[in-house]
């Protein structure tokens, strides 16, 4: 299978690594390739290096220092190292509370998602009139300027003129609008039991969904299109109700992509900075850990505190990103 | 959609005949479900992007006196907004017309040098086996999942230190390395697909590397190239969080986001100028993704599908 020093392109990567190192004479045209290959990679992996694997690993030499915003120009790479700030850092509850509603918000997005773009995807099954327009349109929220969005959603729950505020006080019969951006939590009462909802959060959570449901909602329905139609008649004629059908038929055709799905998104929501920054700033009890990294490098100018902040995120998404790399990658490229 | 009605008429008319078994009521249910979730999806994702025109052509008194209002008379609506958001600052206006200059400058400069590194390097990487590819493709995916956020700080520090915070050159820098990796993942799966047997035909008429690529894989890989170029104009052009952190002091350098996240916390812009300034951010966007929706949705798909 692997005797040709190429190997098969559908599956190159674990057939030549062997080979390579058991290369008793290779050819010039092997050379050759081998120089072909680093010249055409390497502008890439130079600026990939300069301009992101050299930071990360700055960050972390940073996290190490007393640095600030202002003796900036005067610290050297051969600073103190000490480890205050991470003292600092997780002895302060500011950090857990961050860290906490940033677990909340990820998980919480991620699952109201991942569910919306299912129902959506099952709903979109079967063609119909115009169904390539409702396709397209689902995947605008996901598209569309961050900021432009952002805006318009404070603008819709704006408590003075935001018309979400002005049909429910007017429709609905809200006594008086609600503050849905900067207000940390409200009683609310439902059926005569009375919950205490933090409002600022379910907002930035309820943005989170809809922004992102349509990636879900195009994920799943690839996966859809690829579930072969016997399964379903087969069911079909042995009398498998529609319900019955989804859960024993198709669910476990969706599995392994709601899987990928969940740890993608998640890893993008724990990360995700402009969402709430542009949504609450980070008030109102929504500051995620990288509104907080941002505002300690911007506000208090502390490099220091804030870099130890933002590689305590990245170790903790580290184990994540390993754990999908074991237990995801690896499929997907046998598949 | 009249045959529609038909259909569920007479499905309930047997439905009414025969005993209500599970699977008639189940049918039943699901496909008036069905109608009500696309009527819902539908207003969800749709409402918010009316809502955002409608706001642009009304003065912001109207909105003020009927903030509920769904529609504009004739006698209100007006785009002075428009000019008044595109304006130079020193016409009294909000400048858009310069922010929309600097994202088209930093967005098309990200599209090109990325395309330039990507297309030799995803070609390595589909084609070529060479030391460390294995390594190299792991090191893209770790980059394509790590957080901006980590990032932020040193290439805050580091660009300061040079003086190269609050240029566009700096900002067009970063994006392109962190849209490189994204990119040649998506056009290594396209490389993939063609098949490898062209190129060796073209060997052996006595093709060299190069001419192979010019004058074989890269027409193939057209389409992919166009969509993936399109796919890094859109990252670039709603990028936020660099452009905050490099040009918020320079404003004749601001991005329209940039522009519009700054304007949008003052009280003297009034909301409806900015919706305007939302429109044409969100416009050029919509007018790519509505063009080239196929091929985008692919690639969508294809690269995050490794990520």
């Amino acid at each position: 299978m692997s005797t040709t020093p190429r190997g098969d392109s559908a599956a190159p990567a674990r057939d030549s690594a062997p080979v390579q190192r058991t290369r008793n004479k290779r050819s010039s045209m092997a050379k050759a390739e081998q120089r072909a290959g680093l010249t055409l990679i390497s502008p890439t992996l130079i600026i990939v290096l300069v301009l992101i694997v050299i930071p990360i690993l700055w960050t972390i030499m940073l996290s190490f220092q007393q640095i600030r915003l202002l003796n900036l120009r005067t610290a050297g790479v051969l600073g103190n190292y000490t480890v205050s700030n991470f003292a600092e850092v997780f002895s302060s509850p500011g950090f857990l509370e961050a860290l906490i509603i940033t677990l909340v918000y990820s998980v919480a997005g991620t699952g109201l998602a991942i569910g919306l773009g299912l129902v959506t995807a099952l709903a979109l099954r079967k063609p119909f009139r115009g169904r390539t327009f409702v396709r397209a349109a689902t995947l605008i929220p996901y598209v569309a300027p961050i900021v432009a969005v952002t805006f318009v959603w404070t603008t819709m729950l704006n408590p003075q003129f935001g018309i979400i505020n002005h049909w429910g006080t007017t429709f609905l019969g809200w006594e008086e609008a609600v503050p849905f951006l900067s207000e940390r939590q409200r009683e609310v009462s439902f059926l005569g039991i009375t919950f205490t909802v933090p409002t600022a959060l379910f907002t930035v959570i309820a943005f989170e969904a809809w922004r992102s449901f349509p990636f879900a909602f195009l994920f799943l329905t690839a996966r859809l299109q690829a579930v072969p139609a016997s399964l379903d008649e087969a069911a079909r004629v042995d009398g498998a109700t529609p319900t019955q059908r989804f859960r024993y038929i198709l669910l476990p055709q969706l599995l392994p992509t709601i899987a990928v799905l969940s740890v993608l998104r998640f890893i993008w929501t724990f990360n995700s900075f402009d969402d709430i920054y542009l949504l609450t700033g980070g008030g109102a009890g929504t500051e995620v850990v990288a509104v907080r990294v941002y505002n300690f490098l911007i506000s208090r100018g502390d490099i220091g505190a804030a870099a130890a902040q933002a590689v305590v995120l990245a170790a903790i998404l580290a184990v994540l990103v390993g754990i999908y790399l074991k237990f995801f990658a690896k499929k997907e490229e046998v598949s | 959609m009249s045959t529609n009605v038909r259909t569920r008429r007479e499905r309930g008319a047997i439905a009414a005949r025969r005993p209500w078994s599970r699977d008639r009521v189940e049918t039943l249910i699901l496909t008036i479900l069905r109608w009500v979730v696309i009527a819902g999806i539908l207003l969800v994702t749709l409402f918010p992007f009316y809502y955002m025109i409608i706001l642009s052509v009304r003065p912001i008194s109207s909105l003020l006196q009927d903030p509920g209002s769904l529609w504009v008379s004739a006698s209100e609506f007006s785009l002075d907004t428009y000019t008044s958001v595109l304006q130079n600052p020193s016409e009294g206006g909000q400048g858009f017309l310069i922010f929309m200059r600097n994202s088209a400058l930093v967005a098309v400069g990200t599209v090109f040098a990325t395309l330039l590194l990507a297309i030799p390097g995803s070609y390595a990487i589909s084609r070529l086996d060479f030391f460390g590819r294995r390594k190299v493709s792991a090191l893209f995916l770790a980059v394509y999942l790590f957080p901006s956020i980590l990032l932020a700080i040193p290439l805050f520090v580091f660009f300061t230190r040079i003086g190269l915070r609050g240029e566009l050159l700096g900002l067009l820098l970063v994006y392109v390395a962190q849209v490189v990796p994204v990119s040649i993942y998506m056009l290594r799966n396209y490389f993939e697909t063609i098949p490898i047997s062209l190129e060796e035909a073209a060997s052996i008429d006595g093709a060299n590397r190069f001419t192979i690529m010019r004058r074989i894989s890269l027409p193939l890989a057209m389409p992919a190239i166009v969509s993936n170029g399109l796919y890094i104009f859109m990252i670039a052009w709603n990028e936020f969080l660099f452009a905050l952190l490099f040009l918020v002091e320079s404003r004749q350098n601001w991005t329209v986001s940039l522009g519009l996240s700054q304007l949008a916390g003052s009280i003297e812009v009034p909301t409806t100028v900015l919706m305007a300034g939302s429109v044409i951010l969100t416009l050029p966007i919509i007018i790519i993704f509505f063009a080239a929706e196929r091929l985008l949705t692919e690639g969508l798909t294809a690269g995050a599908e490794k990520g």
